[in-house]
């Protein structure tokens, strides 16, 4: 019984890191702009895609070899800025012209995103399944009666380092700073000299490099990778970053691994067909509970 | 004072009378000149989205609540009426009352949380409200035939005068758009009653319409209420006609395109969300053309039309004079 409940807290956590690492995307963007960033799964699945490519091309600059570390980063150095001019372009043409727009009419126009670049994908790759090429080679290790493998290590180490690296660019460096003052208070901040425009262009390159990892570990994981996976990952990922409280960048990979964790137990315990029930239902439990999410901060409405 | 200015412009034949009649009158005539079930399928398919965008319009438009799981208002909509049909003999009749009401109370139910919570905290919760009704549909293979649904539900039928609906598409065409039109005449005159007005105070300020005696509980569930009443309705209609229900019509991107729908005619305004249903529902018809590249250009018209009007094809007039007056902040 025991093993079981280790075996898929450690599953848990490894999709949970890749839900945050989507989560930290939308996060960013809700907290600057107060955006929910619908196309943000796509970006996600379109670093899966781009994953493959990569590793293609690679294939083809070195036709020895195929796997390995540094492989793995040749893809990853390929993928992520790839996504990051993605979210910049998206931001560009479909969000930044509707700044001052009705709330819902971005939401509009991200849907519209989510469509076109699902169709893309799958115009190009056709809409069936495709498998992603084993670039690590699985190893076990046993852990008592459950184990952990190396592609969980890695993506664990991965997801670790890249959060810690946005956690020291939003705190350490001019541009974290003027995305905070941003998500403080938009007018003040552009009344001190912040140049809005750019401020949210980094928060869509760094958000969506950042979901382009995790399409690529996904593809890892998974092995195989859908142009519909965009959408059920952006949904949890989303789910999760609200779960945290929205716009709160702790909350939000605390969010993560938390939906991961649960659907890792529930589809341990419960049935695996019933796993994406639980993660909703202990949504709307925590968010009756403390309605601006676990670690958001309540904010008096007006006083 | 805007629109007697307008009234003064135009000669009466634009009057907005006339222009209803004309409407009516077309809609009426349309199945007798194209006799192509087909396309009076299409239409049938677009009727009941403008009832759901009425609906949702309800909940979004008048009590600003942003709702993303509408489409499980439908669900239960259509699933009360095969239950009913397939276990109680319920004709349709009767069956459009009970899935009504079924609705209604499920869009109650829905509206528990919006007594707590605000903004995009309650769209989540509607959203995963929303998936798990879809879920459970899917998994409760015992009572609702898993992602096969339910087979064999009947088609209307008017008794007295011994006429089967069957898989005909005319009737089905006149049902929905009498119910349209009921739907639109009703809501347009609850937008004016008190209930209409204190959703739109509550829309703007919740705190200075509960100030001013808008009692905020029962606005909201009246807004998710009368929406889910509609949303059954549309559901029962849609169950009867296809003759089966499953769990895929009613997923996410069912709850996502009707709220497209009422922002692409216009938030809050009744001409904006029929138009819109009527566009987002008819173009990938149109775009048929373009073959695989369907859905992305559909995509990209989506795109192009809110970049070039913001607020909506038919903004409502309020939301129109809040649009230019404060554009520095999003309202």
């Amino acid at each position: 019984m025991s093993f079981i409940f280790l075996q898929q807290i450690i599953n848990g956590l490894t999709i949970g890191m890749i839900y945050a690492l989507i989560a930290l995307g939308y996060t960013m963007v809700y907290g600057i702009a107060q955006l929910i960033n619908f196309a943000h799964g796509e970006i996600f699945m379109v670093g899966a895609y781009l994953g493959l490519v990569g590793y293609s091309l690679l294939k083809l600059l070195f036709p020895a070899g195929g796997h390995g570390p540094l492989w793995v980063a040749g893809v990853f150095i390929f993928v992520m800025p790839c996504t990051a001019f993605l979210g910049v372009l998206i931001e560009r043409f479909a969000y930044r012209p509707l700044r001052n727009a009705p709330r819902l009419a971005p939401l509009i126009t991200a849907i519209g995103i989510s469509f076109l670049l699902q169709n893309v994908v799958m115009l190009i790759f056709g809409p069936s399944d495709k498998s992603f090429p084993a670039i690590l080679t699985v190893k076990n290790y046993p852990l008592g009666r459950a184990a952990v493998t190396n592609l969980q290590l890695f993506i664990a180490c991965v997801s670790i380092a890249l959060m810690f690296g946005l956690h020291f660019f939003v705190k350490k460096t001019r541009t974290g700073k003027a995305m905070r003052a941003l998500a403080d208070d938009r007018e003040a901040a552009s009344l001190v000299g912040i140049n809005t425009d750019r401020v949210m262009s980094w928060a869509f390159l760094i958000g969506s490099a950042l979901a382009g990892a995790g399409g690529v570990m996904f593809g890892m994981y998974y092995n195989t990778i859908n142009f519909h996976d965009g959408y059920l990952a952006g949904l949890k990922a989303f789910t999760a970053a609200v779960l945290g409280g929205i716009g709160n960048i702790p909350g939000a990979m605390f969010g993560g691994l938390l939906i991961g964790i649960l659907e890792g137990l529930g589809a341990g315990y419960i049935s695996s067909s019933w796993k994406n029930v639980f993660a909703f239902h202990v949504l709307i439990l925590i968010l009756l509970l403390r309605p601006s999410g676990l670690l958001g901060a309540r904010v008096v409405k007006k006083a | 004072m805007k629109d007697s200015f307008v009234k003064a412009q135009y000669p009466a034949i634009f009057s907005k009378r006339a222009g209803l009649s004309g409407l009516i009158f077309f809609i009426f005539l349309f199945p007798l000149i194209d006799r192509n079930p087909y396309h009076i399928d299409i239409f049938v398919t677009a009727g009941i989205f403008i009832l759901l965008a009425l609906g949702l319009n309800v909940i979004v438009g008048y009590a600003g609540i942003l709702n993303l799981g509408y489409a499980a208002l439908f669900a239960v909509g259509a699933y009360a009426y095969a239950f009913a049909n397939l276990n109680l003999h319920l004709p349709f009749w009767p069956g459009l009352a009970v899935s009504a009401a079924a609705a209604a109370l499920a869009g109650m139910l829905f509206a528990f949380p919006a007594l707590r919570l605000s903004g995009d905290y309650l769209a989540i919760v509607t959203l995963g409200a929303g998936e798990i009704v879809r879920i459970a549909l899917n998994n409760l293979d015992a009572i609702t035939g898993g992602p096969n649904g339910l087979l064999g539900i009947e088609h209307p039928r008017l008794g007295f005068l011994n006429y089967d609906f069957g898989v005909r598409s005319e009737p089905y065409y006149y049902l929905v758009y009498a119910l349209v039109f009921a739907a639109a005449f009703l809501l347009k005159r609850l937008e004016s009653s008190p209930l209409g007005r204190a959703w739109v105070a509550m829309r703007e300020d919740e705190l200075a319409a509960s100030c001013m005696g808008v009692n905020l509980v029962w606005a909201k569930l009246w807004a998710f209420a009368i929406g889910g009443f509609v949303a059954g309705i549309a559901g029962c209609v849609f169950a009867s006609k296809q003759g089966t229900v499953s769990p895929d019509s009613f997923d996410f991107v069912v709850s996502v395109m009707v709220l497209a729908m009422i922002v692409l005619g216009g938030l809050g305004n009744i001409w904006g969300a029929v138009l819109g249903a009527f566009v987002l529902s008819l173009l990938p018809e149109f775009l048929r053309g373009a073959d695989v590249y369907r859905m992305l250009f559909f995509g990209l018209a989506m795109i192009l039309m809110m970049l070039l009007r913001p607020q909506g094809i038919l903004g409502e007039v309020r939301h129109r004079e809040e649009f230019q007056k404060a554009s520095g902040d999003n309202a």
